[in-house]
């Protein structure tokens, strides 16, 4: 079903020449490392202008008839074209990818129009217009985005910034883990979830993990959710096994080998869905799985199919979007300056990540981070922290002092949640703020009361732990 | 203040303090308004100073060879020029440079060790010839042991390259890890047998990760899991998933995947999941 086209512009003189969509697609993406690594990235910048007039003119119908991927050959692609809701799409049907960003950038493209046009989108679609938009771009439309989900608080509301918090520790000491835990909730954090990475895979070790979060989160009766960021198939094992799971995890890419290279395929994540929906432990809401992904994975696993390495990360909002989830990350900084070189890279990743997710209709978070052998520092992390919160971002993720212990990264802090939700006037999630007032960390304002040097009921759990 | 409050303040200090004990995460920083405290903000970016460094610091492989004292050595550069070239080009760090893999000593070698700079020359400088020290001194006898390679601008799968041109069967690449902000000094090693370049993956490899005496493992225990692993590698002609640590203590071994385990980074491209052992992608190293 493939119609393989050639694409051509002209620019300063000379004619430039693409021999494919996914050519023409990598062509006009941003400079970023991943893509030169791929061999993928233009080879000069002219080049990188002309494909993006060849990619202005290109109707987004087109995208129909020439998946980047084969549909025989991949699992995404089939998902993609088999669930491509075409009414939907109507509206939008007769424009190119440059009338594409217009109308995005338009009064026209209201809340409401959005959500109604996104089972139209396809992953490649929207990331097209991106690489069209310049970062305010981003910023502007991801903001007139809502996506709300919902477990025991309620994500993605107008004027609300929830998060993760992540209490990791190297070896999955329980006692690490309550100390790292309580530091968070008294810093008013965690309405997004409270997630750990664990160490290991051990199905005991994740267990131990579930049941000390689970313990907490009713001694104190705290409306989030928690998860330990294991595998599908430990998840889905532990459920039938009674373990206190609130939301499966997992983390996926773009194509079905890169998925294959993460022990995932769709037949499995369905039954996780399945799984998840049937323990029914939310109580305001029933969106019950967790998804991260990122620039590079596919690539890292030698299965990008030589697509570039945003349109494939776009391509895995594609499968989460099939699972209702109640939070997806990226997690945008995470693999090194191989794939994103320093902090203007990871930045834009960041808000085309964003708006991409946004768009396909996800709850779109981001783990704001990055390697200590990137380019980049904790004013990077302010900054993209800054424009995701002006662009709406659904939650971000947060660990101690924005130094992870385990995974040997930096992220944000609990004292950047602080300020963000500060500056930007953004309240927790509403289940969430309730909970906070009722124990006694918000002042009159509505803000996280410093309760350092004061007597707190939650520092039971220190306490405990201390003695 | 009212002596009410001081106490609390006394109780507060106590318990963070007491919690420390069980984490080296920076908990119970206290605030400036939103922010961190002054002091806290500058250790952060003290700790993060020198990961920078350690990350960019030369190797020194005349360091290394002072304290293999005795020992054997030849020096070796990957085909990445420079750090920025090694830091966005893998596949250039898993590549010898063509005029040193032609001075490399071929010879019917049961063992190589490749002493990788990888992220982290400070891990390497520290902690490299201490191990090829300790694991030397655990080996079976006989077994013919190649002069140590000193390797520049290196990725893990370089010794792959290094193993095949030499005729080495095994090659046990010690590589300084990718630096967090507690441990700049992490070194890694990375079990081969059999190595082939382009055609050995990372699941092919057995991992130790976070030597780092004396908060991280030490030599003793590190070489102790080495040998044992070399001698099971020896016997059945392979490493990688099919080889299982058979000793009773942590760490695992070839951590399925970085975000869910402290490898911090050497160079596995390995499936690797963002977050759960699911896959995803590398931790970016080496």
């Amino acid at each position: 079903m493939s119609t393989y086209s050639t694409y051509t512009s002209t620019l300063g003189g000379h004619s430039y020449r693409f021999d494919s969509l996914a050519r023409l697609l990598a062509a006009a993406s941003p400079e970023r490392s991943g893509d030169r690594l791929a061999g993928l990235a233009a080879d000069s910048a002219q080049q990188r202008v002309a494909a993006r007039w060849a990619l202005a003119e290109v109707p987004l119908a087109q995208f129909l008839a020439e998946p980047v991927i084969p549909y025989e050959d991949d699992d995404v692609t089939r998902l993609i074209v088999d669930t491509h809701d075409l009414a939907a799409f109507a509206p939008v049907a007769a424009l190119t990818v440059g009338g594409f960003r217009e109308w995005l950038l338009s009064e026209a493209a209201d809340a409401q129009a959005l959500a109604a046009v996104s089972p139209g989108l396809t992953p490649e679609m929207v990331a097209a217009v991106s690489k069209l938009m310049g970062n305010a771009d981003l910023v502007a439309v991801a903001r007139k985005v809502r996506v709300v989900t919902a477990f025991r608080s309620t994500i993605g509301l107008p004027g609300r910034l929830a998060t993760r918090l992540q209490p990791n520790h190297p070896t999955d000491d329980p006692a690490g883990v309550a100390a790292a835990l309580l530091d968070g909730l008294l810093l008013g954090s965690g309405d997004a979830v409270i997630g750990i990475n664990p160490a290991t895979d051990s199905p005991k070790a994740v267990r131990d993990l579930l049941e000390l979060l689970d313990g907490v989160i009713q001694r104190y009766r705290i409306p989030t959710q928690s998860c330990v960021l294991c595998h599908v198939t430990t998840s889905v094992d532990l459920m039938e096994r009674g373990a206190p799971v609130d939301l499966v995890f997992q983390s996926i890419a773009g194509t079905q080998a890169a998925n294959a290279s993460f022990g995932v395929t769709l037949g499995l994540l369905d039954e996780a869905y399945a799984a998840a929906g049937e323990l029914n432990r939310g109580t305001v809401g029933r969106n019950a799985l967790y998804f991260e992904t990122g620039q590079g994975s596919a690539l890292s696993a030698g299965a990008h199919h030589g697509v570039d390495q945003q349109t494939v990360e776009a391509r895995a909002y594609a499968v989460a979007r099939r699972y209702d989830p109640l939070l997806v990350n990226t997690v945008v900084g995470f693999i090194g300056p191989e794939y994103l070189y320093d902090g203007r890279q990871i930045l834009r990743a960041a808000l085309e990540d964003h708006f991409c997710g946004k768009l396909l209709g996800l709850p779109m978070g981001l783990d704001i981070c990055y390697t200590n052998h990137a380019d980049a520092d904790d004013d990077d992390v302010a900054t993209m922290l800054t424009m995701l919160g002006v662009a709406g971002a659904s939650f971000v993720i947060c660990t101690p002092g924005g130094d992870d212990i385990m995974l040997n990264y930096q992220s944000a802090s609990y004292h950047d949640a602080l300020y963000l939700r500060e500056v930007l006037g953004l309240r927790p999630a509403p289940e969430f703020e309730a909970w906070l007032d009722g124990i006694g960390l918000l002042d009159e304002r509505g803000a996280i009361r410093d309760v350092s040097g004061t007597a707190h009921p939650l520092t039971a759990i220190g306490k405990e732990l201390a003695a | 203040m009212t002596d009410r409050q001081l106490t609390a303040v006394a109780d507060d200090f106590t318990m963070w303090a007491a919690l420390r004990r069980h984490t080296q995460a920076r908990i119970g920083l206290g605030r400036a308004g939103s922010a961190l405290p002054t002091r806290h903000r500058l250790e952060l970016q003290a700790a993060h100073a020198a990961a920078r460094d350690a990350v960019h610091s030369p190797f020194e492989p005349e360091v290394v060879a002072a304290a293999l004292t005795g020992e054997p050595t030849v020096r070796v550069r990957s085909a990445a020029g420079d750090r920025l070239t090694y830091l966005q080009r893998p596949d250039l760090g898993r590549r010898l440079d063509d005029i040193d893999r032609a001075h490399l000593p071929g010879g019917d070698w049961d063992l190589v060790f490749v002493v990788a700079d990888g992220l982290s020359s400070r891990a390497v400088h520290e902690h490299a010839a201490p191990m090829v020290r300790a694991t030397t001194a655990l080996l079976e006898p006989g077994l013919r042991v190649a002069p140590v390679i000193l390797a520049e601008q290196a990725r893990v799968a370089l010794g792959d390259d290094v193993a095949h041109a030499m005729g080495a069967a095994m090659v046990v690449v010690l590589i300084g890890e990718r630096p967090g902000m507690s441990a700049a000094d992490s070194l890694g090693a990375y079990l081969t047998y059999a190595p082939r370049p382009g055609t050995t993956t990372d699941a092919d490899r057995n991992c130790l990760s976070n030597i780092r005496p004396p908060l991280g493992l030490t030599y003793e225990t590190a070489a102790a899991k080495l040998a044992t692993l070399m001698a099971r590698a020896r016997e059945l002609g392979l490493t990688g998933v099919a080889l299982k640590d058979e000793s009773d203590s942590p760490p695992p071994l070839l951590p399925p995947n970085p975000r869910s385990s402290n490898a911090g980074g050497a160079d596995m491209s390995a499936p690797a999941g963002i977050s759960g052992p699911s896959g995803g992608p590398p931790s970016g190293g080496v």
